[in-house]
Formats: C-alpha cells, structure tokens, sequence
C-alpha cells in the first residue's frame, strides 16, 4: 500500500541517519526523492494498490479516482519539497536534515490517508498526523526565534481548531449515530432540521476552514509562512490546504450532500471574503514569504469559487486549480530558497538584480508570479477561467444573484493582485542599485526541478486536455 | 496549416527564438523581429489578395481540437469582416516593429513583448473560438502594460501605467464573464464561434439573460475600445506609451473589443443589441463631441493624437450602433482606416520626440523646414484624422453617417459637426503650431528620416490610407456580404441564407443597402458636405 510505502521509507530515513557519514546526508534526501518517484510512476501506471478502486477498513478508507489524483498531487508535492529541502539543508541545525526529510514523509502519509479518507475517524486521524508534523516543520529552525514563534502559534491554534473539529464530530455521532461518510449521506436528509447536527457539521468546516486558510480562520497563515523554514512553508501552502481541499469535497459533497445544498450562501460569502481578505492584505507586504502568505489566503479563496459553485464542474476547476497551484507555488518557493538563503531578512529588495545574479531563477519567479495574477498562456489562467465558468454556471441554473456578485467579486481580487505580484516582477527587474550583484550557484538538481515546476505551469496552462480529463473523473468520483 | 496559422504564428516563433539570442547582439534581435513581421505582412497581403468575396462561410480555416470536454478549439478562419482588420495588424505590425530603432535600452526584450503582443493580436483577430478570442488578446494586453511601464517616458509614467492596467484588466476581466455567460447561456456547448451563432438561430437566447450579457460585453469592450466615458486611460496611456507600442494599441489591439461587438455579441444578442443600440449612440457622442472638446484643449502633440484616437472610435460605434448594413460595413472601413492611421501619427509624434525631447505643441514650430519629409507626412496624417476624401477614413466616416443618418438623425448631425468642424479645428491648429510659422533656434539640428530604410514605415501607413482611400472597393466588396450577414441576424430579419443575399443583395428592410455602399466606391460622387 501506498501509504505503508510511505511511512516505512520514514522510518528507513531515520535509521539510515545512524549509519550514514554527515557529509552525505544530502544523498539520503535523493534517495528519498527517487523513491518517492518510483511510488509516484506506480500509481500513475495504475499498477499496484492505487490502481484498484474500492473501499477497505469497513469502509473507512476509500481508492478512487479522487484520492488517486490527490495522492499524485501531493506525492509530486513531496518530491519538490524535498529537493527543496536538499537546498535548504546547510540553514537547519546541524546533524537533522534526516530528520526534516523523514517529518515531510511522515506528514506526506498523512496527505495520502486524508485523500482516502471516507469516515470521521479516518479524516480526524490523518488531519492530526499532519498537523502535529507540521508543529514540528514549523518550528524545525530551533535557534531562530522567528521560527519557534511561528512553531507556538501554529501550536496554538492548530490545537484550537483541531478542538472544534472533535467536537464537531461528536456532536456529529451523537446525533446521527454514523461517522461513515457514505452510511452518513443516506441518514443525513433525517437530521436537517436538527441544529445540533447542523452545528456539528458546522464546526468540521471550522477544522478544515482552518487547514485551507478561508476566512475568517486565517490569521495564522501570514505568520506561519513567514516564520517557518521556506520548504515547510511550501509544503504547508500546498499539501495542507490540498488536503484540506480535499477533505472538504468528502465532507460536503459525500458526507452532507443534503446540508450542503442549503448552504451555498455561506460557501458564497466566505468565498468572496477570503479572496478580497487576502488581496487587500497582500498589497502592503514586503515580506516575500508573508506575501506568499497572504497570497494562498486569496487563492483558497479562488479554490472555494470551486466548493460553492456545488457543480461537478465546479469541482472539477478546484482539482485543476490546485494541480496547477502546485508548480506555480513550488516554484516560487524554490526561488525563495534558493535566493534568500544567504540574507537575514526575505525583504522583497533582496530580490533586486536578480535578473543579473541568475536569469533562470528570474524568469522562475516572473512565470510563477504571472501564473498566480491568472495571466494566459499559463496554469492560473485556464484554472480560474475554470472557476469563473463554473460559478456563472451555477449563476445560470439556480438563478441565485449571489454567484454573479462572487464572480465579480474574484474578478475584483484578481485585479488587485495585479498590483502586488507585479511588484515582485518590478523588484526583480527594474529596482535601483541593486546591493549585491554576486552570480548564484545553482546546483543541478535545483536546475532539475526548476525546470520541472516550468514545464509543469506551461503544460498545465497550454495543454489542458489532459489534466482535465483526470480532474473530470475525479470530481465524478465523489458522485453527484 | 491555415496561412492565418502562419500570418500570426511567425512572430510568436520569433519570440521564442530570441530569448535564446544574447542580448549583446543586438543587430540580429532587430533583424529578427523585422523579419518575423515582414513575413506577416508579406503573408497577409498574399491572403488578402486570394480573399474571395461573398463566399459562404469562413476561408482559409484551419480547425484542431484543443479541449474537448469543454468544446475548445483552435479554429481560425476569415470573412469579410476580419481580413482587412488582419491586414492592416499585419502591416502595423510591421511599421512598428520597423520604427522601434528609437528603442535603445533592453531591446531584447522589447523586442520579444513587441512580437508577442503581435502574434497574440492577428492569432486573436483570426480566432473563431470564443476562448482562443479571449486568450490571445490577454496574450497581446499583458506585454502592453510592461512596455509601458518599462520603455515609457515622462513623469507621468507610472500613474499611467498603473491607470491603463487597471482599466485595461477590468474591461477585459468583465468581457469574459461575459464571454463566460454567452457561451454557457447559449447550450451549443462549444466556445466555436459559428457553431454558436447555428445555433442560436435554432434556439435563441432568452431576452433576459441577452439584456444581462450585452452590457457585460458592450461595456467590458467598451472600456478597451476607450468608449466615453472609460476613455481616461487612452490619452494618458497613449501619450507615456512607446511609439512602437502606441502604434500597435492604438491601431490594432484597441480594434479587438469593436470586433468582439461585431463578430459576437450582435448576431447572438440581437434583442439586446437593438435595446441598447441607442444607449451605444447617445455615448458615442460623449466620444465625438466631449472627447473632440478635449483634444482641442490639449497643449501636447501626444496627448492630441491620443484624444482624437478616441474621439474617432466615436464614429466606429455609431456605425454598430445602427445596425444596418451601410453602417456596419462603414464601422468595419474605419476600423482598418484608424488603425492606419493611428499608427501614423503615433509614430510620427514618435519620431518628433526622439528629435527633439518634448511635444509641447508651443515649444515646437517652423519643422516643416528641417523635416520636410516627416512634417509632409504628418500633414497627411492630420488631413486624413479630419476627414478629407481620398483617405480610408473619409470612405468610413461617409459611410457610416450614411448608415446612422436613418437610425439617428439628430445624433448623426452632431457627429458631422464633431468630425468635421471639431476634428478640422484641433488639427488644422496644430499643424500650423508645430510645422509652420518660426523654426525655434535650438531646432537646426534636427535631422529628417535620412534613408529609405527610415522612411518606409511611414510611406507604407500612408500608402495603405491612400490605396484603400482611393478603392475602399478593395474592402467594401469583402466586408459587405459578411456585414450582411450580421446584420440580418442582429435585426431578426428572417434568416436569409447568404447565398440568397447575394443572388437579391436587396434586403427587405433595407431597400438601398447595396447601392448606395457601391456608390462610395468612388469617393467624388458621395462628399457629403
């Protein structure tokens, strides 16, 4: 099993710490990668246990078509991640690169049961295993006291909304007796009148709205992604809301289909919000990685116009949207890695010259920066076009006006993230006597990925077919 | 492959290939793009040329799947209505990729948003997908912004490029929810152009949702076609603007929303189009008139060009605005005509201001001395803005207050006045400021387009105005079957397959279309004052 795979490669990582001469401890992080190439070249191949659609555990965990494009995404995700990490390795503390890696597998297991999760238990189980890793992630630089400070307020609210969640379940079981997604579908349209059960329902999308950084639980995001060490954030930006994402699309469209239907208002108005939230607060921001942060708050909220469309479609532009997010965010993760390792602050001015130091590295953050603003030919454009289709469409059969204000809405965001990601462009490009024009040293594998992340955002955005395909089947998979 | 594959394909390969040239080498850079250009150019007049009119349907078409789940594809093809408008790109295009020389710092670059913005916007005016539309126009907007920003000049540079983003983002973001609307409202389930408008006329849209698409469409090409009042970032953007990239906006890219009004929204919104049709007129008059009124105000040479650009987009509404035949066909005339023009003036403004550092239309005068060759053709250029026959744009104007003199009597007086009078005034006034009258000391240095080399993108602009000023039966014979077309759908006449319009080229309601379009073929005969 895939997931066994996974956390067995963990453990292997940790013993092979022990034996392993310090000086090559970067080659433990390869060796990880290319296993997790061979696991992620399995699963697309449609052999081994991926491939096999079903359900096991009595129907807690569930293979279909959905959790396999997820556990693609976030396999692809890991491999990144960790060559990121590689990058990185010399920032941590000496001694526990090891370590880093094994926490990213362990909490890329957790990705992989969230994305099969088919029951409450299933879902608040793969939620705490990564979320605990991530505590850990988060605070990985224990001299830095950016980073521990960051570690304590994950700690803190995490915990609050890991809190709720419990509680939501409870209230969830206590009502409907059942923590099965499928089982729950059929007896929920009982219980919608109940205000116990609706709260508990309620208070799960509280847990997962916390994951994925939807208003109005966001504060942490921009502190979080500031403080952390740059892969955690990047892994943070993509797994955990994809698994956030995903765990959302099982609750909502699996679980309380019936509930769901009702709240298209609420899915609405947060929606709006997140995106104008995150938007409005990127602008100010000088701090490259809390302007990432506040950025993924406004793009959980393009992500959302997927959720409240409630449209197989709908879902199907989310899948794409975050298939395409993946290249665009990891690539701009890795130029900050790369570029920032060697200054104290992640000003955006330490990106000035940077055209000059590195052109490949230039160019990365310029296409990530265009793909995120939604700029044609590359992924954010035909993924948001996606979304807005989906939305209008939702407009058209339910007549409900609130859509057309949303599509307005992520129209007005998109606007305005002009400004901001332009601004990054500006830095690299045209800002005035740049400090330090020292060329930077790529190391080939950095190159290799880099060049992947590029392939990935051109494809995603040229090429659609494909990926449409999956993300098609995909959103049928959760059955509407 | 489609020769349209190729007209708007070469740049876009040149594109690619120069990021893989050093930037130190600038010679080739240059070649290459001019190069790339010419082929356009070379390619469009060849397909201009093979163009037969009145034939059914699209020529030259080249269809390939894209995404078919959602009904994507590329599929370009001509008619009447866009083969001039791809003509004229094709030989802007070239023209400004010829007067970039004035470009010195980052010209690899400027080259390669230059080639991009070219490619994206002839791909776009070939398109007949609704989505590649859409996507190759924002390929040609977004390099606009960053020339501006980047190669820009004056003080104002920033507040410009700032302002024309944002406008430029909105109308193009509210056109797609717009485009978005149409095509899920319609249910062919194809974004293909024709294949919607067969299928609308089997089921047309409701009139409801047609009154909520139309305005999204009208406004949202209406601010990228700088229809009063969302024209502010047109002047001011147009007047910081490189001369390369004024001329390829203002000419070409700016056409892209009239197009889209043409090509899309009328035949599929009809009931809308006429409930709005007056609406379209009484603003076209803030553009003739209010806009006209500003320009004669402007102490700029730039700022003048970029006024009375908007000011002419005036004229090309009206023309929709009327929905017939004479003035679509006329709306179609002028889009080619300004486009020409436009690019002119723009470059030759360009010129000036690489001459002598400032466009203060006081600070010039007396050039005509020292640039005889520019200030000819900046006299020409002036003397075709106002309207005078023998220049494509008096056969446009003609026409369309032709055709909106039944529709809109009151408003068509107003814009002859605007065209004739106000046009004639701002213009007339700053040739005599800039050309005649004392050449300032400190001006004896200039020196006019010294080679044949320098001189041709201007010769080509103005050879083009006076070719299709002299036989606008060139377009007219092209553009007329197709503008019929179009009209009949957008005035719900009965369908009227096209081979019957042309077999009886009278139309019920229209009983003089054509001949009265044939009689402007000789411009002496149809001199409306």
């Amino acid at each position: 099993m895939l997931e066994m795979s996974v956390i067995g490669l963990g453990l292997v990582l940790m013993l092979a710490d022990l034996f392993v001469p310090a000086e090559r401890r970067r080659f433990i992080g390869y060796a990880a990668i290319a296993a997790l190439g061979v696991l992620l070249v399995t699963s697309l191949s449609g052999n081994g246990s991926c491939g096999q659609f079903g359900t096991a555990f009595g129907g807690m965990f569930v293979n279909d078509a959905l959790s396999l494009f997820f556990k693609q995404l976030f396999i692809v995700a890991a491999i990144l991640v960790l060559f990121m990490a590689a990058e990185f390795s010399d920032k941590l503390a000496e001694g526990s690169v090891a370590e880093y890696y094994s926490l990213i597998l362990f909490a890329l297991a957790g990705m992989l049961f969230a994305a099969s999760s088919n029951d409450f238990t299933m879902l608040f189980v793969s939620i705490e295993l990564i979320t605990i890793t991530f505590y850990v992630l988060v605070s990985f630089q224990r001299s830095k006291l950016q980073s521990l400070e960051a570690g304590v307020k994950y700690l803190i609210l995490g915990a609050l909304s890991s809190s709720f969640m419990v509680f939501g379940i409870a209230l969830i079981w206590g009502t409907t007796g059942e923590l099965n997604f499928t089982k729950l579908a059929a007896v929920a349209p009982q219980f919608a009148g109940s205000q116990i059960f609706l709260l508990g329902v309620l208070l799960v999308l509280v847990g997962l709205g916390f994951k994925i950084a939807a208003f109005p639980f966001q504060i942490w995001a921009p502190d979080v992604y500031q403080g952390a060490p740059t892969p955690t954030t990047a892994f943070l930006a993509i797994g955990s809301k994809a698994a956030g994402f995903v765990l959302l699309l099982r609750v909502l469209f699996t679980a309380v289909p019936s509930v769901t239907a009702h709240w298209a208002n609420l899915l609405i108005v947060i929606s709006g919000i997140t995106i104008l939230y995150g938007n409005l607060c990127a602008i100010p921001q000088r701090n490259l990685k809390r302007l990432f942060g506040y950025s993924s708050i406004a793009h959980a909220g393009y992500l959302l116009l997927g959720v409240a469309a409630l449209s197989a479609s709908g879902q199907s532009a989310l899948l794409y949207y975050l298939a395409g997010y993946v290249f665009t965010v990891m690539a701009g993760f890795f130029v900050i890695t790369l570029v920032m390792r060697h200054l104290v602050t992640e000003d955006i001015s330490g990106l000035a010259g940077l055209n000059q130091r590195s052109p490949l590295l230039a160019a990365t953050l310029t296409i990530a920066m265009v793909s995120l603003a939604g700029i044609p030919p590359l992924a954010g454009f035909f993924g948001k076009f996606l979304l807005l289709k989906s939305v209008i469409a939702a407009a058209q059969t339910t007549h409900n006006h609130g859509y057309y204000c949303l599509a307005f809405t992520a129209l007005a965001g998109v606007i305005i993230s002009l400004y901001y990601y332009f601004g990054v462009i500006r830095a690299i490009y045209w800002s005035k006597d740049p400090a330090d024009l020292s060329p930077i040293e790529l190391s080939s594998p950095a190159k290799l990925s880099l060049w992947a992340c590029l392939a990935g955002i051109f494809w995603i955005g040229l090429f659609p077919n494909t990926v449409l395909n999956i993300t098609n089947l995909a959103a049928a998979a959760l059955g509407n | 492959m489609s020769i349209l594959t190729y007209i708007a394909g070469w740049p876009l390969l040149a594109a690619l290939a120069l990021v893989l040239v050093p930037r130190n080498y600038r010679v080739i850079i240059r070649a290459l793009a001019v190069l790339a250009t010419l082929i356009s150019a070379v390619l469009a007049v060849k397909m201009f040329t093979q163009f037969v009119p009145g034939t059914n349907g699209f020529q030259f078409e080249q269809q390939i799947p894209w995404v078919e789940s959602l009904g994507i594809s590329y599929h370009v093809g001509v008619d009447g209505l866009n083969v001039g408008l791809i003509l004229m790109g094709a030989i802007v295009a070239f023209a400004a990729a010829l007067c970039s020389w004035e470009i010195q710092t980052r010209e690899k670059e400027f080259y390669i948003l230059l080639l991009v913005m070219t490619g994206g916007i002839l791909g776009a005016f070939a398109s007949l997908d609704l989505f590649f539309f859409y996507f190759l126009h924002e390929l040609a907007l977004v390099p606009t912004f960053i020339m501006i920003g980047v190669w820009g000049r004056g003080e104002k540079k920033n507040y410009a490029t700032f302002q024309i983003t944002l406008y430029l983002s909105i109308g193009a973001l509210i056109a797609l929810i717009g485009l978005i609307a149409l095509y899920l409202q319609s249910g062919a389930n194809t974004f293909d152009i024709p294949k919607i408008i067969e299928h609308a006329k089997t089921n047309p849209l409701a009139v409801n949702a047609q009154n909520f698409i139309f305005p999204l469409l009208l406004f949202g090409f209406g601010i990228l076609v700088s229809l009063w009042p969302f024209h502010s970032w047109a002047p001011l953007g147009y007047g910081v603007a490189p001369s390369p990239t004024a001329m390829l906006h203002a000419g070409v890219l700016k056409k892209f929303g009239l197009y889209g009004l043409i090509r899309i929204a009328l035949p599929l919104l009809p009931q809308a189009a006429q409930s709005w049709a007056h609406v379209i007129a009484w603003l076209c008059v803030g553009n003739i008139l209010y806009v006209g009124w500003v320009a004669m105000r402007q102490k700029d040479l730039n700022l003048l060009i970029g006024n009375s650009s908007v000011a002419h987009m005036g004229f090309i509404f009206l023309g929709i605005a009327s929905l017939n035949l004479i003035g679509i066909t006329g709306a179609v005339l002028i889009m080619v005509a300004h486009g020409f023009l436009a690019a002119l003036t723009f470059a030759l403004s360009g010129y000036i201001y690489k001459q002598t550092g400032t466009l203060e239309i006081s600070a010039l005068g007396g050039l005509c001395r020292r640039l005889p060759f520019i200030g000819t053709a900046l006299l020409m250029a002036a003397m075709a803005g106002c309207g005078l026959p023998g220049f494509a744009n008096f056969v446009g104007e003609a026409t369309v207050f032709f055709g909106s003199w039944k529709m809109f009597p009151s408003i068509t007086v107003i814009a002859l006045w605007g065209a004739l009078v106000i046009g004639g005034i701002y213009m007339t006034r700053a040739i005599r400021n800039i050309l005649h009258g004392p050449l300032p000391e400190k001006w004896n240095s200039l020196s006019d387009a010294s080679n044949a080399w320098r001189k041709l993108p201007y010769a080509l602009l103005l050879v083009s105005l006076l070719v299709f000023g002299f036989w606008p039966k060139l377009l007219t014979e092209k553009i007329n079957p197709d503008a019929q077309k179009i009209v009949s759908l957008a005035t719900g006449s009965p369908a009227v397959s096209p081979v019957a319009v042309r077999v009886t080229p009278t139309d019920a309601r229209e009983p003089r279309a054509l001949p009265e379009t044939v009689s402007i073929g000789n411009p002496q005969s149809a001199i409306p004052n």
